[in-house]
């Protein structure tokens, strides 16, 4: 028996892909996985809204498409508001197909912003899921509100009178909180159980819900493609990215960091934070800054662990048989 | 019976009459007034849809495209800065093919802040591809409105239905309203044949390559060409049913036999259908309306100017640095005339500067000159201006 395309094995493992393969994306891209898992989860009874970006250009490329549920792409920043159209429109027909919301940080922290506030607001049900990969990366790498401080880009090289992004990193979450909605989270595709728990968790829930998904973008970082993964744990385990949920405005849970990493273990991986290694006092300076983030965000969401914990950033994407496996 | 409506009014009450099943909008002036009878509408259940009263212009042009591809009928209002704001929207709502009735209720575009009328807005969007039809009186607000969602859904294209800011939003007229039954009759339930549906999964909105970009836009130009007959039937069965035309294409309101033709768009028609009536002295001159702006109806506009010797085009927007919109249409589309009249242009009533009878001996006037107008602005008033600097 042959291992083709389609083994037989795999009539042992039904399960729905939303996304298929075929598509254009790069290799190692976080975006790509990210959302095949979250389409996985969410199952074939949705509708997608998705903004312009990498997402909709890899996988649509006329006549072709990799979509396999009914997809949308309208402009940049409306992916929300006509997703709540589209919502609106299941309410008036009586049907309970959910509807999903893609975009990236750029048509979501900036200029996608005043339509996902609207949508979260008005209390339409849709599971809004922004892929962050950090900068405008489509266009080839321009620093976006969600390009962490440091950070280099096109439009935020480092150079004598700078050391990349002057600016923080959004605090989206906190935002998308504010409008205190029944359910935000934040998760990352190198935790692949913890972010189909949380989409299941969201398709549950009648109303607006929210899940930030760090993605790792190989070409716009600049890491080897196959440390996508390695490089998305890392930015958790340091406490740059917290993975978290809440719920109406509150943190309801976080996953606990076992053994926090240094940023530097991170940091040291990307080419967009190689200026920070040189010997510079600047970018010592900026190193403890990101260090500094990092320990804030530890403290303030409380993510380090008193003890082991399963579902911790050491066991949280444990392959486990049994009960834990849908924890 | 009729009664006595404010035309914002009996605009809410033919859109409920068409029962879309999702309306959005966002309060502009003069558009408020739509919305805000909608709003009450479906407050005392006299209209059942999903009202979603959006943060902005940019969203309520999202939310019906989003609706109207989910498969649901939709509607939406704007004017002015919101049919500038929704502008990106504006053409993507198009470039997808996607059907949708948006009432403009015409207002200039700031700067300088105006909230009075002119057709600046929708003339900035004529480019969009959507259709665009003219009203000339509350009547045909109501008429063509019922007609928009018909040809719309027919062709998969969306119908912008203008009426004059104030002029006709704000002003009380005795309005027939149609029955519920004649409007189901004449519209059917809306069925859009590539509705998003999780049982028959498809992609809209692709990238499409320079492989295929050309074909597509060569569609969209030949649907919107191939709507002219679709607009004429539409108004032309509408009649059949109510007993009222809207005037088609493009209209011969009054004929004429000086060989002068003034032709106009919008409300302003009536005004000079009176001014003829009162000044009976002047030649009498053929009024012809242009109801459909897009697609530009260049036959029927060949057809209602044979005969006449000088025609001239009265417009409320012009194009800054070249002159006016409409005439310069008018122009190409008769240049292939035999014995084509000349055009003479003129942009009046901007910013909502009154149009009085009194400037119609002007056209006529404007008409017999020896010189053919190109472009100007007729109801300029020259004491108003700066005596040096004109241009800063």
């Amino acid at each position: 028996m042959s291992a083709g395309p389609h083994h037989p094995l795999r009539d042992h493992q039904p399960r729905f892909q939303g996304l298929d393969s075929g598509h254009r994306a790069c290799q190692g891209c976080g975006e790509a996985l990210a959302a095949r898992l979250v389409t996985e989860a969410a199952g074939p009874d949705v509708i997608v809204s998705n903004a312009t970006g990498c997402l909709e250009v890899f996988t649509t490329p006329w006549p072709e498409t990799a979509w396999r549920i009914p997809w949308l792409h309208s402009l940049f920043e409306n992916a929300a508001s006509v997703a709540a159209g589209m919502e609106a429109a299941m309410r008036a027909q009586g049907r309970d197909t959910k509807v999903l919301a893609f975009a990236g940080d750029g048509g979501t922290f900036d200029i996608g912003m005043r339509g996902l506030s609207g949508m979260l607001e008005r209390g339409h049900n849709v599971l809004y899921v922004c892929f962050d990969n950090e900068a405008y990366m489509n266009t080839g790498v321009q620093r976006s509100s969600s390009t962490p401080h440091a950070a280099m880009t096109t439009t935020s090289p480092p150079g004598r009178e700078r050391m990349g992004k002057r600016h923080l990193k959004k605090d989206l979450l906190a935002i998308v909180a504010a409008h205190h909605i029944p359910y935000a989270a934040t998760a990352s595709v190198a935790y692949p159980s913890d972010l189909r728990k949380k989409v299941r968790r969201a398709m549950g829930i009648e109303g607006p819900t929210f899940l930030l998904v760090h993605s790792p973008c190989p070409l716009g970082w600049g890491h080897d493609s196959a440390l996508s993964i390695e490089v998305a744990r890392l930015a958790v385990q340091t406490g740059l990215f917290p993975v978290v949920e809440m719920e109406r405005g509150s943190v309801a849970s976080v996953m606990p960091i076992r053994e926090p990493c240094p940023v530097t273990d991170y940091l040291k991986l990307q080419r967009r934070f190689r200026h920070l290694f040189a010997d510079d006092p600047r970018a010592r300076e900026e190193l403890e800054h990101l260090q500094a983030l990092a320990d804030h965000n530890i403290e303030v969401y409380g993510l380090k662990a008193e003890g082991p914990d399963p579902l911790d950033t050491e066991g949280a994407d444990t392959v486990r048989r049994g009960g834990m496996r849908y924890a | 019976m009729p009664q006595a409506l404010e035309g914002s009014q009996a605009i809410a009450r033919a859109v409920a009459l068409c029962r879309p099943q999702v309306v959005a909008a966002y309060p502009i002036t003069p558009q408020t007034h739509i919305v805000e009878n909608i709003s009450k509408l479906v407050a005392d259940g006299k209209f059942h849809c999903e009202l979603v009263s959006v943060e902005s212009e940019f969203s309520a042009a999202s939310v019906v495209l989003g609706a109207a591809a989910a498969g649901s009928r939709a509607y939406t209002a704007s004017a002015s800065q919101g049919i500038l704001l929704m502008s990106e929207v504006l053409f993507n709502i198009a470039g997808l093919r996607v059907p949708l009735v948006l009432t403009c209720a015409n207002r200039a575009v700031s700067a300088p802040l105006s909230i009075w009328n002119d057709h600046q807005d929708s003339m900035a969007v004529r480019d969009a591809g959507w259709i665009q039809l003219y009203c000339a009186d509350n009547q045909e607000a109501v008429d063509t409105t019922i007609q928009a969602y018909r040809i719309s859904e027919r062709l998969e294209l969306p119908v912008m239905v203008c009426v004059d800011g104030f002029t006709l939003t704000h002003t009380l007229e005795p309005i027939e309203l149609p029955s519920q039954e004649q409007v189901d009759g004449f519209l059917p339930p809306y069925h859009f044949a590539r509705a998003l549906d999780p049982m028959r999964p498809l992609s809209m909105g692709e990238l499409v390559t320079p492989a295929y970009f050309t074909e597509v836009r060569h569609m969209h130009h030949t649907a919107l060409r191939e709507a002219l007959p679709e607009i004429a039937a539409a108004d032309a069965e509408w009649a059949e049913v109510c007993g009222r035309h809207s005037g088609g294409l493009v209209q011969v309101v009054r004929e004429g036999d000086s060989g002068i033709g003034i032709l106009a768009i919008g409300s302003v028609v009536g005004t000079f259908a009176d001014a003829a009536d009162h000044l009976a002295d002047l030649p009498a001159a053929r009024l012809i309306r242009l109801r459909c702006f897009r697609p530009f109806p260049d036959a029927a506009l060949r057809e209602a100017c044979r005969g006449l010797t000088d025609l001239v085009v009265v417009e409320r927007a012009l194009s800054p640095g070249a002159g006016g919109i409409i005439g310069t249409e008018v122009r190409a589309a008769l240049r292939t005339m035999r014995d084509a009249p000349r055009v003479h242009n003129f942009a009046v009533g901007l910013g909502g500067r009154d149009v009085p009878l009194e400037l119609y001996p002007r056209l006529i006037e404007a008409a017999r000159a020896e010189e053919e107008t190109g472009f100007a602005i007729l109801d300029l008033e020259p004491e108003k201006l700066p005596e040096e600097g004109l241009s800063r």
